[in-house]
């Protein structure tokens, strides 16, 4: 038996704004764009890798009081997106940067060995990318 | 949510985020709520309300975590003090006491390698101390 990971999902608060992090900063591929009852899921993946990250809204299928508190743990930054990791991390954090997006922490090697940066998505989640 | 409260939670948040960075300089309430927006005292409280401590003891909870983390690598206690932003021995270690359980001393002389498999930013997280208390 063997288990991968298909898909993950990223609480974003504004769609549009995601996908200038995501897909024009970052440089992932939209795979599918779906709206349903004035709130979209905008699938968003990695060219040529097969997982799935999901960009949803808090109220998206949900009540208010339960896409309110989502919402705000997402906006006070209580939330971590996701790691990636680049073969170029210098260029790669110059192009987020330039994008707009809040810089957490510039390229630095950590004293384990690790070389990573930390941004934050437009919505407040925390995402950090790492030296391949 | 009111557009003014999800304004005020990224006022916040830039804050926190100020204190992760700048959490070995000098920093006081006044430029935490500087960088909010806000009063010292509508900063406090709002902060509180988001992330269940004030503003000076999340401060400190910070460099009380990467003073754990520089006495892991084997860092001086002394050199420690000072590369986290406190100034004075005596209170680092007395809060560092009543933070982690035991002295800079004490923590720096355990084995910790049961923390080395995990990726750094998780190990931030799994070893920042949480004020389970009423915090103060």
């Amino acid at each position: 038996m063997t288990v991968s990971v298909s898909s993950m999902f990223i609480l974003v608060n504004d769609p549009d704004a995601a996908l200038g992090f995501y897909r024009d900063a970052l440089g992932l591929e939209v795979r599918a764009d779906v709206a349903s009852q004035g709130f979209r899921w905008v699938t968003v993946a990695a060219p040529g890798q097969d997982v799935d990250i999901v960009l949803s809204q808090p109220h998206g299928g949900r009540s208010q009081a339960e896409g309110d508190a989502l919402l705000s743990l997402v906006t006070q930054g209580s939330l971590q997106a996701a790691i990636f990791r680049t073969d170029d991390l210098d260029t790669t954090f110059e192009k987020v940067r330039a994008s707009g997006a809040e810089v957490l922490q510039e390229p630095t090697s950590q004293p384990w060995g690790a070389r990573d940066c930390a941004f934050r998505d437009p919505s407040g989640n925390m995402v950090r990318i790492a030296q391949a | 949510m009111t557009p003014d409260e999800i304004a005020d939670l990224v006022c916040l948040r830039r804050a926190r985020d100020l204190i992760d960075r700048e959490y070995a300089q000098p920093l006081d309430v006044p430029a935490m709520a500087s960088e909010a927006r806000m009063s010292p005292a509508h900063f406090s409280r709002k902060f509180r309300a988001a992330y269940g401590e004030t503003p000076y003891t999340y401060l400190m909870t910070r460099r009380i975590e990467r003073a754990q983390a520089l006495l892991r690598q084997g860092m001086t206690v002394t050199d420690t003090c000072m590369a986290v932003g406190c100034t004075s021995l005596g209170s680092f270690s007395s809060r560092f006491n009543e933070i982690v359980g035991e002295n800079p001393s004490q923590y720096r002389a355990r084995d910790h390698s049961h923390l080395e498999v995990v990726p750094s930013c998780v190990s931030m997280v799994a070893t920042r101390p949480r004020r389970t208390a009423v915090a103060g």
